[in-house]
């Protein structure tokens, strides 16, 4: 056990022990280390002009990535790198490439969210140099600007990126003396105290089990993207609080199985979803912005029990389980049988989401789908996952499961039972898009009405049925520019 | 400094922004990232949590008690008037004083050291209310028997009423239009910094600096010399910063004297929305009668407004929303009536187009109806109906530089218009699940501010005697590139790089008694006054030349980075050095006032603006008919900045203007809840567009051959607001395709904004 917490600021590296649970990043930057360069737009990580690059150790080497710091707490930034935007410079000091092609194509107004903007695209420009402008956008997911309406911003990045130069940037001219000092930074336990509050760090998976055994009122925190916001816009108390990002990131594909460690960030797997459920893949692309992203895990998103969390409806239609552990004792339970109400879930004191096990179902037919008030990063007002299996024409099993709909994600069980059994065929799913309307009562709020909910729960069905009975016909809107 | 014949930044050219560098740097300073003094202090709102109500009884204790707080400020720790109102209403509190007018509304400030200390404390504080009846919308308001915020106004010319009964078609309807936030990307912000006697000095992110400067004034009862207000830049404004940062500046001066400490105050993001105003909502009654061929004869309309609890703006934003119901169109019979309600939400203030927007919205409308019951095309009723130069506006205003036809005629060629409208309905007439749309939508935006004695403006040169310049006039710098464009005025006046010209902050120390940076306005008037005194010092630095080479004055010209004398090319800086020795005054400071402009609001006539922008755009969109998504497909823009002082800032704005204005009608959506609390008050809930929202494909043009038939700034217009209200072509793009489900026998009739929710219920109700 040590009780300071170290990581790297830029060039410098920074030793801590007077760190509370819920003292963020941002404010760090800001007020502890003067780097003003780091905006705070909305203390929710829904702006973006927050964003710095975390760059932590992985099994496949150092990896940097977009964050929100307004929401990342400082404590679980232990053993990473943060890079603000006070260390962006060419090789020769003067303006990095995708600054030059900021300023050259006009791409800052009011300059606010600029800082966090060249951060986006800066880790975007390391980790695909040849971005085509959907990537761009996908990148830019997090950021807001209110100012120049993006088509700057946009020319700019694909302008640094036919630039180049990522070899003779600072970040990959030190990749391996960073690594080392990462590496260099982790072993023991961290347990942080200021005045009465406690963050800790679980060495590993094993130990957090025990922590967690004698802790059991513990606040686990993972990516923090809804944690965050806990202290940041409800001023709760989250001590004591276990960071546990960088743990539990192993991932399996075998025997028709994905099997995810709940620390697994939805970036990390994003490329399984394009190799093993490719249906969902763009479904995992409008989940946050791309900082959100490399924060939030799936485990996460599942433990902490939301209504609208968009990985359950999908994984429930896929009949996924979740590996349980408290101490050194496993369980596994189906995914639709842990969210018991809203706000409530099986899940004992002490007790842990450990993986998440995931069928990728061949031979079925999936799809995946979320409905919102803008197409990226927003809250889903509907989302559902399809899980259809048709034998000879005949609908054999069905597993339709919807988020936004009800206190906790849920399959449409009388919208099933109306497809089962029958013939794959459009009356079929006419009559499920019927019984729907009965499975759910769902609310009206600022996100969408009741009525709305219900309608398009309906129509997924009629959509799910045109895609499937006619490939070519066009149903889906098309984003891709120039299209 | 070096050899300046090869000058950079001169007027009409592509410049950078003057932050541009350091913007991407993070070394650009905003009010936040100002060294704080020792002793800083912080301040924190407590906010009502009751639309409308009696303050029963209001127990601060437990915020005094808690960790780290100096005290608390109320009503009654305000030496001087509690009161931010613009116009002299008297109805805008600081604090509420016994009584709360809308969810949101400041109760008091806790002062502590830290700003999480602050705003912990204040979360502690227990008010009760007695509650008393509310409206939160102006119909309610109405129904309700409230009254008006500010004085309505009526525009008529001819008789409305006649011209509708002797029309062969009538239409009438009611049109909602939703509001919107700002969403400036740096929230409100003040620091107050105490003097000695009763001076104070306040770093602020506002638009109006004088205006800070007198509510400063006023609430610590104090004299105005004595109030500094500064400001560098803002991180977006919008009409945001316009009047509502005068009550943060105010909590932090009375904080800052009382505790003689600085004071700054940042609300958090869901504080600074639901505590301040937005656009106004309306609802419009509007009724048109036209001809077989689709030529307007009359139309009427009432104009509700959400105003919020007080005036604020509300009386020159209605007034505005009324001078563009008209929009490009003659209407030969009119009426057009405002009723500004007060209802009880935050006042509604500024915002880019201010209100202009409203109105020309509706217009709009009006077309689609006329061309829905004629079954034509909405371009042909349009070009119908355009202003020819000579006819009269409804505020009698003669127009005389109308140049919509032939941004017209260009757009409908750029854009293939003809063709892509005839693929659109042929693509519907399928009958699939994606359906199209596509409109060409005009704008004509009046320039000036109707009030007319804001439209002024000074300015103040130095030239040091090493030859430097430093620039300072009454404009704000938000991102629009105001300083830029006026810098670059000075140098073309100066025949100098840009780079010998410091733009310097705005404060009231060196140009008093401006007007908001606002109504476009900025650089037409803060750039003449620029010039203004460019060219004071230049007639000192002739008559100088003149005499100490010897030449007779007509021979001395400013060429690049010279001072031509008959034959004598001298340095400017050589120029500059001999002037200061021969002791040449080499400081002026300049004035401007628009000149031809009057308007008379008693009888609703005059001549208000100074010049009109125009500008159109085709927008063509796709929707989801299963869940009432959709994407803007493309996008042509012709926009007209006269002769443009900076065409890639200008570009900026038209493009910026433009994803504003189909925000404002497409995804960002105010909700209130049945109690009157605002529930979109952060991005997480309010959802402005993204980069993945912006046209697919987006061409944006300015009218390249434009010039401002009027002696503007070198014969440019204004751009910030009117571009905005191009995002109308989304909109009706948008109701084309939902019509689409009645084989466009009648206009969709969406509301606005029209979010996925709305186009799908109207898609759904068509189908039956």
């Amino acid at each position: 056990m040590t009780p300071q917490m170290r990581f790297l600021l830029n060039d410098q590296e920074i030793v801590l022990t007077d760190v509370g649970p819920a003292d963020t990043l941002l404010d760090h930057l800001r007020i502890s280390q003067r780097l003003t360069g780091t905006k705070e737009g909305c203390a929710e990580g829904d702006c973006g002009a927050c964003t710095v690059l975390l760059g932590r150790v992985t099994d496949s080497g150092l990896v940097y990535e977009p964050i929100n710091a307004c929401i990342r707490f400082l404590a679980s930034c232990h053993g990473t790198h943060i890079v603000t935007i006070e260390h962006l410079k060419s090789p020769q000091g003067g303006l990095h490439p995708i600054q030059a092609a900021m300023v050259e194509n006009h791409g800052s107004q009011c300059g606010f969210c600029t800082p966090g903007i060249v951060m986006s695209l800066y880790g975007l420009w390391m980790a695909n140099p040849t971005a085509d402008v959907t990537q761009i956008e996908t990148a830019l997911q997090g950021n807001l600007c209110r100012c120049t309406g993006y088509e700057p911003i946009i020319k700019a990045a694909l302008q640094a990126g036919r630039a180049g130069g990522q070899a003779q940037d600072a970040l990959s001219v030190e990749r391996d003396a960073v690594t080392a000092r990462l590496r260099a930074m982790w072993g023991a336990r961290v347990e942080l105290v200021k005045e009465d509050e406690r963050a800790i760090i679980p060495a590993d998976t094993d130990d957090l089990a025990a922590i967690l055994e004698a802790e059991p009122k513990a606040t686990i925190v993972a990516g923090a993207t809804d944690v965050g916001l806990w202290v940041t816009k409800f001023l709760r108390d989250i001590s004591p609080a276990v960071f546990i990002g960088h743990l539990m990131k192993g991932i399996e594909v075998s025997d028709g199985e994905i099997r995810l460690g709940a620390g697994v960030t939805y970036s990390e797997a994003a490329p399984i979803f394009r190799d093993h459920l490719p249906q969902a893949y763009d479904y995992l692309l409008r989940i946050g912005g791309w900082q959100v992203r490399n924060m939030g895990t799936i485990g996460a998103n599942i433990a902490n029990g939301s209504p609208i969390g968009d990985s359950p409806p999908l994984l429930i239609s896929l009949s996924a389980r979740i590996v349980l552990r408290k101490g050194n004792t496993r369980r596994e339970v189906a995914l639709e049988d842990y969210f018991i109400e809203y706000g409530k879930q099986d899940r004992a004191p002490g007790e842990f989401v450990e993986q998440i096990v995931i069928p990728t179902q061949a031979g079925a037919t999936i799809a995946a789908y979320k409905v919102s008030k803008r197409r990226d990063s927003d809250i889903t007002a509907v989302a559902a996952g399809f899980c259809i299996r048709v034998e000879n024409g005949i609908i054999g099993s069905a597993r339709i499961a919807f988020g936004g709909m009800a206190g906790t994600p849920k399959r449409a069980a009388k919208a099933e039972a109306a497809l089962v059994g029958q013939p794959f065929a459009a009356a079929a799913f006419d009559a499920a898009a019927k019984a729907v309307q009965d499975d759910f009562q769902p609310l009206s709020d600022w996100r969408a009405s009741a009525e709305y909910r219900s309608t398009v729960a309906a129509n997924l069905f009629r959509r799910f049925w045109l895609e499937q009975s006619e490939p070519g016909l066009p149903v889906r809107l098309n984003y891709a520019v120039g299209a | 400094m070096k050899d300046e014949t090869h000058i950079r930044g001169l007027a009409h050219t592509d410049t950078i922004h003057d932050s541009a560098i350091k913007q991407v740097q993070g070394q650009a300073d905003y009010t936040d990232d100002l060294n704080e003094p020792s002793g800083l202090l912080h301040a924190y709102l407590g906010l009502s949590k009751c639309a409308h109500g009696k303050i029963a009884s209001m127990d601060l204790d437990a915020v005094r008690a808690s960790r780290g707080v100096i005290d608390v400020l109320t009503v009654d720790d305000i030496p001087g008037e509690n009161d931010v109102s613009p116009n002299g209403k008297h109805d805008d509190p600081i604090f509420a004083d016994g009584k709360v007018l809308f969810w949101g509304q400041p109760v008091f400030a806790v002062i502590a050291e830290t700003r999480d200390l602050a705003r912990r404390a204040a979360a502690k504080a227990r008010i009760e209310y007695q509650e008393l009846p509310f409206a939160l919308d102006p119909i309610a308001a109405r129904d309700a028997g409230m009254d008006y915020v500010t004085e309505p106004l009526t525009l008529r010319r001819g008789d409305a009423g006649k011209g509708l009964s002797a029309a062969p078609r009538r239409i009438k309807g009611r049109f909602a239009i939703g509001g919107q936030d700002h969403f400036y990307l740096e929230g409100q912000i003040a620091m107050a910094v105490p003097g000695e006697d009763d001076d104070i000095t306040i770093n602020v992110s506002t638009q109006h600096p004088s205006e800070v400067q007198h509510m400063v004034a006023h609430a610590l009862q104090v004299p105005s010399h004595s109030v500094v207000v500064n400001v560098r830049r803002m991180g977006g404004g919008f009409g945001g910063k316009e009047t509502q940062m005068n009550l943060f500046a105010c909590v932090a001066a009375i904080a800052a004297k009382k505790w003689n400490r600085t004071v700054k105050i940042r609300p958090d993001r869901d504080d600074d929305m639901s505590a301040t105003g937005k656009r106004h909502d309306f609802v419009v009654d509007y009724e048109v009668g036209f001809d077989d061929s689709g030529k307007i004869l009359a139309v009427q309309g009432d104009w509700y407004a959400r105003c919020g609890f007080s005036a604020d703006l509300s009386g020159p934003v209605t007034d505005r929303a009324l001078f563009h119901a008209d929009n490009a169109y003659y209407y030969p019979d009119v009426r057009v009536s405002s009723h500004p309600m007060r209802t009880n939400t935050v006042s509604n203030t500024a915002f880019r187009g201010f209100g202009g927007p409203q109105g020309v919205i509706v217009a709009e409308r009006i077309i689609e109806e006329i061309a829905y019951a004629l079954g034509r095309d909405p371009l042909e009723i349009r070009k119908l109906n355009l202003y020819e130069n000579g006819q009269l506006t409804p505020y009698h205003q003669e127009v005389t530089d109308q140049i919509l036809p032939r941004i017209f005629d260009e757009l409908e060629v750029s854009s293939d218009y003809q063709a892509r409208r005839q693929a659109v309905l042929d693509w519907n007439a399928k009958g699939g699940v994606i359906r199209k749309g596509i409109a060409l939508t005009p704008v004509k935006f009046g320039i000036s501010f109707t009030a007319t004695w804001f439209n002024q403006a000074g300015a103040l040169i130095h030239i040091y005697s090493d030859g430097s310049i430093a620039l300072n006039h009454g404009g704000t710098e938000m991102g629009q590139g105001l300083n830029i464009k006026v810098a670059q005025i000075v140098a073309e006046a100066f025949q100098c790089d840009i780079s010998r010209i410091k733009i310097t902050r705005t404060t009231t120390e060196k140009v008093p008694n401006t007007s908001a940076t606002a109504a476009s306005s900025g650089t037409d008037l803060n750039g003449m006054a620029a010039l203004d005194a460019a060219d004071q010092i230049k007639a000192r630095l002739v008559d100088f030349v003149a005499e100490r080479w010897q030449v007779a004055p007509e021979d001395v010209t400013f060429v690049p980075g010279h001072i031509k004398a008959a034959n004598h090319h001298i340095p400017f800086d050589e120029v500059i050095r001999a002037a200061y020795m021969a002791r040449i005054h080499l400081s002026a400071a300049g004035f401007y006032k628009t000149p031809k402009i009057h308007w008379d609001r008693a009888t609703g006539k005059g001549r208000p603006f100074y010049y009109f922008a125009y500008g159109a755009a085709v927008s063509e969109v796709s929707v989801d008919t299963l869940t009432g998504e959709y994407v803007i497909d493309r996008t042509d823009v012709i926009h007209d900045v006269g002769r443009s002082l900076n065409p890639a800032i200008d570009r900026g704005q038209v493009e910026g203007a433009f994803v504003q204005g189909a925000g404002w009608l497409t995804c960002e959506e105010l909700w209130w809840d049945a109690k009157g609390q605002l529930r979109t008050h952060a991005p997480s809930t309010y959802k402005i567009p993204l980069a993945s929202d912006k046209p697919r494909i987006f061409n944006v043009k300015l009218a390249d051959w434009s010039e401002n038939a009027e002696r503007s700034i070198k014969r440019s217009k204004a751009v910030g607001e009117p571009p905005f209200m191009l995002g109308i072509s989304v909109f009706e793009a948008l109701n084309m395709a939902v019509a689409s489900f009645n084989d466009y026998r009648e206009p969709a009739r969406l509301d606005a904004p029209a979010t996925p929710e709305r186009v799908l219920m109207a898609i759904e109700k068509l189908r039956g």
